[in-house]
């Protein structure tokens, strides 16, 4: 992972916030608006330093609360709990499988608003809340159950693109080498 | 495998949250009007890009189309015309009336145009920011509406844009009146989470006659919205509280979902 991967992923935690106070297309037609920034936090959880999941956290966080009513700083918990449940546990995980990123991006995605709930609850404020939001949660879920492959693809695409590749070793031994023919 | 590190980072990040939700409110403001001007370039980017699309759309449209459209609005600036001076004339009448009875005259709504440039993004709170700031005059508490009805009131106030709470979040009350015989009060709250042009008007007397279709109107009381704008119609009722008192449920007159320029009322 290099400073520019690093640089990638909080610029992309950015354009996600932006992308969910500008765009309303999907609250019209399902009811509710995806949520990015649990996907993001999945991948730089897998697939970044701990510094980077934590800028992810901290500054995904910020910038959300920011653009919304919920007090600031309410959301950097849940995501961070989130990533660093995923980034003790990065070992057992199958990062590289898109099952796996979307079974994982779906819990991420379900938990993160439920936290959010929780926290804003006992932050004594009243979030609107009905039998209608189960729907949405449903949606959220769901939504970054199917964002979080895309965004792994996505990262992998610039990776590709921006990096250079490690060089494959050969099993080539020079000191093995059988020669044939005479001297 | 957690290392030393990470419970570092776990300690960081909870003691960052901590100060943050532990802030004054006008620490918190300051703060996310800092961390919110990070958004203003793409803001403008976007509000470029919107303007280009309709730029493109409008040189697709057909001549016919536009003559059509062209002739439909001379017809209706006519009739505007003609309900004007009607309005003016019986503003003067009330202006006469209040004059001779000694009541206090009636100042003409003042309004400024703005633009909805972000929405809420959390699915818990409805709420919109608008282009206009304290340098515009705009303060908290301000009503904001269409020409179809209310929409909420601005409840924070940056120099270049404000957040509007719609009515229908849960600290956007609004005190009403039902367009029946009897005037009944009620306040219009929150109706649910998924269809937010539904509102819910509680705290009616148990005896009025509701009506599918009756106006419901802000009452003016509370002191933050005047008298008399359209909030919606009453789509059904229903006595709750064992009895106590009615509630109905109110289609909002203002499509919500649909709101891209607003008026904000001002001082």
């Amino acid at each position: 992972m290099t400073t520019l991967n690093s640089i990638l992923v909080l610029v992309a935690t950015f354009l996600a916030v932006f992308w969910e106070a500008a765009f309303d297309g999907i609250r019209h037609f399902l009811g509710a608006q995806i949520d990015l920034l649990p996907a993001l936090m999945v991948y730089a959880s897998l697939c970044c330093g701990l510094a980077t999941m934590t800028a992810v956290a901290v500054i995904g966080g910020l910038l959300f609360d920011t653009l919304s009513a919920n007090p600031l700083g309410i959301t950097i918990l849940p995501l961070f709990v989130c990533g660093f449940v995923l980034y003790s546990q990065r070992e057992l995980v199958l990062r590289n499988q898109l099952f796996a990123q979307a079974v994982i991006g779906l819990a991420a995605s379900a938990i993160v608003p439920l936290l959010t709930v929780l926290l804003l609850l006992t932050c004594s404020t009243a979030p609107l809340l009905g039998w209608g939001s189960l729907w949405q949660w449903l949606v959220m879920a769901l939504g970054g159950a199917m964002a979080t492959p895309v965004i792994f693809q996505f990262f992998e695409l610039f990776d590709r693109a921006l990096n250079y590749r490690r060089t494959a070793e050969t099993s080539f031994r020079p000191d093995r080498e059988i020669r044939r023919g005479r001297k | 495998m957690i290392r030393r590190p990470h419970y570092l980072a776990l300690i960081l990040v909870v003691f960052l949250a901590l100060v943050l939700l532990n802030l004054p409110g006008h620490a918190v403001m300051r703060l996310k009007l800092a961390i919110g001007s990070v958004f203003v370039p793409l803001l403008g980017l976007s509000n470029s890009s919107h303007q280009l699309a309709g730029e493109a759309s409008e040189r697709l449209l057909p001549r016919s189309e536009l003559l059509k459209e062209n002739e439909t609005l001379r017809r209706e600036q006519q009739q505007h015309r003609f309900e004007s001076l009607q309005t003016e004339e019986t503003a003067r009448e009330n202006a006469r009336l209040r004059q001779l009875l000694g009541w206090e005259q009636k100042a003409p709504w003042k309004l400024k145009l703005a633009k909805i440039i972000l929405r809420e993004p959390a699915n818990w709170w409805r709420t919109v920011q608008i282009d206009l700031g304290s340098r515009d005059g705009v303060r908290v508490d301000l009503p904001v509406l269409t020409p179809a009805g209310l929409v909420g009131r601005t409840s924070a106030v940056s120099l270049t844009r404000s957040q509007v709470v719609l009515v229908g979040d849960r600290s956007c009350k609004v005190a009403a009146i039902i367009e029946n015989e009897t005037r009944d009060a009620g306040i219009v709250e929150a109706a649910g989470p998924l269809d937010n042009s539904l509102l819910t008007l509680s705290y009616i007397s148990k005896d009025a006659i509701l009506k599918p279709g009756q106006r419901v109107v802000t009452s003016g009381l509370g002191g933050i919205f005047p008298k008399g704008i359209p909030i919606g119609k009453i789509v059904d009722s229903r006595q709750v509280e064992y009895g106590l008192y009615t509630e109905a449920r109110v289609q909002m007159a203002a499509n919500p979902g649909a709101l891209e320029e607003v008026w904000v009322l001002m001082p």
